[in-house]
């Protein structure tokens, strides 16, 4: 505005103008990197099974043999998401399986409020190598669980450890974290709790 | 108040420019413009300063005395804040600006509107955030770092403000950047090939880049914050099937070459005043330029050692250990390459000098905890712990402002026309370099000894050497005082300084005369 800028001729200018449009579009590249870092993410942690995730989706029956030969402690560890007034807790702490034989371990959980709730069970698998060999056939943690005012109940999970699990693992944890979603339910869906019976 | 006020004088027939606040307001010259985000980031590191003074009292004493936890914690959290992208980035800036060009034989940036706006949108960001302290609730409380959910399910609202203000910040340094390498490919004089760029110009160059590379990773991190926090989507929350282990990976793939990004240009400046004042030519150029571009190109694979205790797999522990313990590579060859400068150089000690060797020392102090926090399992028990807070502070402070101190008082003679209070720039060197030590040094014994950071208040058994770390930070705080001093005085008078001040120094600005003119090398030099 104020300085005569150091005219050269024209050329420079349109130089530069190319150089900085080469460089915006890294700059919107990189922005858009950014948040494709998410699905990234999400797709690397579900291959690899890394940051303890498990497979989660109903998986098909055992088909091989049970390996008699190796027992694996499994224990289970369940959680409240930020003081959610719900009573949550698996029914036995730990079971001792062989890799391949199939298992039920039962969870228990209660509906302290006066209000229907919605809630969601996340799992995560210790250490994280272990997740991709943790095999449900059955698990609450696939839907969201509609729990009605003060009522409780007992909610299946059916699983079996891949015999190929890797030799080091004798333990592995399985935690599941209970959070509330019944404020990002639809309202009809929380208006058709009350219909259902309430377990047991 | 500046240092182009002298120049005004000399060359007010060169343009009519409006004067007072409107001159620096709609300036476009380079010069201009670096001398404003110099005195910013001065301003700043002033104030983030003076909040470093309110954490070390309160940790004078265990116990809470001073402030409430909730205050400190808004203390680290905009102290470090403003370190980051209000003092260092911007004096670096402000270095380029005044410097690229007259190095490189241009007679200005290449994008002079762009500058101007790049740097005033700056003093409008740090308001915003420093701003946001005073609202109910109080300011950012949640580490620089902004984690989630710590920064989304548990904040308060200033949260919008300092999401905005980062917003303000990193298109800031964008512009600059692209300002920066559009110059650098595009303006410099005939002759000068890239291989024969001074080691700060090729320094930035790399530096520009890197932050057009992860500025818009960090928008990105501050925007899915936003969003999470007002506008109900889940990037980071696990119960609407987000994970906040994703929001670590995104900051840190900003987060590591961002230290890059403040220690490189100081590996520019070192390798100008070095040379310089032991009388020798650099030792090993272009392995220098190659390690540069080297722990640039690292930066991008080492981000997960800052998370290692977020139960990644072995696995990906090694790959980044060992990846991280790379980058001592070409740190080291850089490292060696400065000793090597200086071996049987005829050195002698002014202040800049003095200020590049204690960079040279203590940064390398600062690598070697760096190497200490690399190895996996060593991390699990220095993680979140003091001697993180010694190492970074180590490189931060003893290397990227000791190497701003020094670029201050080498090229001090050119900005002003004066020559510094050599006595006075001692005296600041000699108390900065002891109290710092005094301040950061302990601070790595305590960290082994368990004290975590971030904490207002610590078991008794850490009274004594939080007292002397303190002390230190009082002094160092105090020092930087006299810094001050010799910077007004050296705008407002002093020894004439000649063309080129330096007897040993090498390059194209020490062919203009002191003070440098508003406009330089309209004509370009002929580099041989």
């Amino acid at each position: 505005m104020n300085t005569p800028s150091p005219k050269q001729n024209p050329t420079p200018r349109a130089a530069n103008a190319r150089t900085v449009r080469r460089l915006l579009i890294v700059v919107v590249g990189m922005f858009g990197f950014g948040f494709a870092l998410v699905p990234l993410y999400e797709v690397f942690c579900d291959i690899t099974g890394f940051n303890g995730r498990t497979k989660n989706e109903q998986a098909v029956v055992n088909q091989r043999s049970i390996d008699k030969s190796r027992t694996i402690n499994v224990q289970f560890i369940t959680r409240i998401n930020q003081g959610m007034p719900w009573e949550f807790r698996p029914e036995v702490r730990s079971v001792r399986v062989h890799p391949g034989e199939t298992k039920v371990v039962q969870f228990y959980a209660k509906n302290l409020t006066d209000q229907d709730m919605v809630a969601q069970a996340v799992p995560s698998v210790a250490p994280g190598q272990a997740g991709l060999y943790l095999n449900k056939t059955e698990c609450f943690c696939f839907n969201q669980q509609p729990l009605a005012a003060g009522s409780e109940t007992l909610m299946p999970m059916q699983f079996y450890l891949d015999p190929d699990i890797p030799k080091h693992i004798h333990t592995l944890t399985l935690s599941y974290t209970m959070y509330d979603m019944t404020a990002h339910t639809h309202p009809d869906v929380l208006a058709s709790i009350k219909a259902e019976p309430t377990a047991e | 108040m500046s240092t182009a006020v002298g120049e005004m004088t000399n060359h007010d027939h060169h343009h009519h420019a409006p004067s007072g606040f409107t001159r620096w307001l709609f300036t476009t010259n380079h010069k201009e413009i670096g001398s404003l985000y110099l005195w910013f980031s001065f301003i700043m590191f002033l104030v983030g300063g003076s909040m470093a003074m309110v954490i070390r009292a309160e940790l004078f004493e265990p116990g809470l005395q001073l402030v409430d936890p909730h205050f400190f914690n808004q203390m680290t959290t905009v102290h470090g804040l403003v370190m980051v992208f209000g003092a260092v980035m911007p004096a670096f800036v402000g270095l380029a600006n005044w410097m690229i060009p007259l190095m490189i034989g241009a007679p200005d940036m290449a994008l002079p509107r762009m500058n101007n706006w790049s740097f005033w949108i700056l003093p409008f960001a740090f308001m915003i955030l420093l701003g946001s302290l005073f609202m109910d609730g109080g300011g950012p409380a949640f580490g620089w770092t902004f984690y989630a959910p710590l920064s989304t399910t548990y904040s308060t609202d200033s949260t919008a403000l300092f999401v905005f203000s980062v917003h303000i910040m990193g298109i800031s340094s964008i512009m600059g950047a692209i300002n920066v390498i559009v110059t650098v490919m595009n303006m410099r004089a005939p002759g000068m090939t890239y291989m024969k760029m001074p080691m700060f110009v090729w320094t930035w160059f790399v530096t520009a880049f890197l932050l057009i590379a992860v500025m818009p990773v960090l928008a990105c991190a501050a925007t899915m914050v936003l969003t999470d926090k007002y506008f109900g989507t889940s990037f980071f929350d696990a119960a609407g099937g987000g994970d906040p282990v994703l929001f670590q990976h995104i900051f840190w793939f900003f987060g590591h070459p961002e230290v890059y990004i403040m220690i490189l240009p100081s590996f520019g400046i070192v390798s100008a005043i070095i040379p310089a004042f032991s009388r020798k030519k650099l030792f090993g150029y272009s392995s220098m330029v190659y390690a540069t571009g080297a722990i640039a190109g690292l930066s991008f694979l080492v981000w997960a050692h800052h998370m290692f205790t977020t139960g990644m797999p072995v696995g990906a522990e090694i790959f980044f250990m060992y990846a991280t313990m790379l980058i001592s590579v070409p740190t080291g060859v850089k490292v060696f390459n400065w000793v090597a400068t200086m071996w049987r150089g005829s050195i002698s000690f002014e202040t800049p000098m003095l200020f590049a060797m204690a960079f040279v020392v203590l940064f390398t102090i600062g690598g070697f905890s760096g190497l200490m926090l690399a190895i996996t399992p060593a991390d699990f028990q220095y993680h979140d712990s003091y001697f993180v807070v010694a190492h970074f502070h180590y490189v931060l402070v003893s290397g990227a402002v000791f190497s701003i101190m020094a670029a201050a008082y080498y090229w001090l003679p050119k900005w002003t026309g004066h020559m510094y209070d050599e006595k006075l720039g001692r005296l600041h060197f000699w108390c900065s370099l002891i109290s710092v030590n005094v301040l950061f040094f302990p601070m790595h014994f305590v960290g082994l000894a368990g004290m975590p950071r971030r904490i207002p208040d610590y078991a008794l058994q850490f009274a004594d050497i939080n007292q002397i770390v303190s002390y230190g930070a009082f002094a160092f705080g105090l020092s930087q005082l006299i810094f001050l001093w010799v910077l007004i005085k050296c705008v407002r008078g002093g020894e004439k300084a000649p063309d080129k001040p330096w007897e040993g120094a090498e390059g194209l600005e020490w062919t203009v005369p002191s003070p440098a003119p508003l406009h330089t090398f309209e004509t370009p030099p002929e580099v041989k």
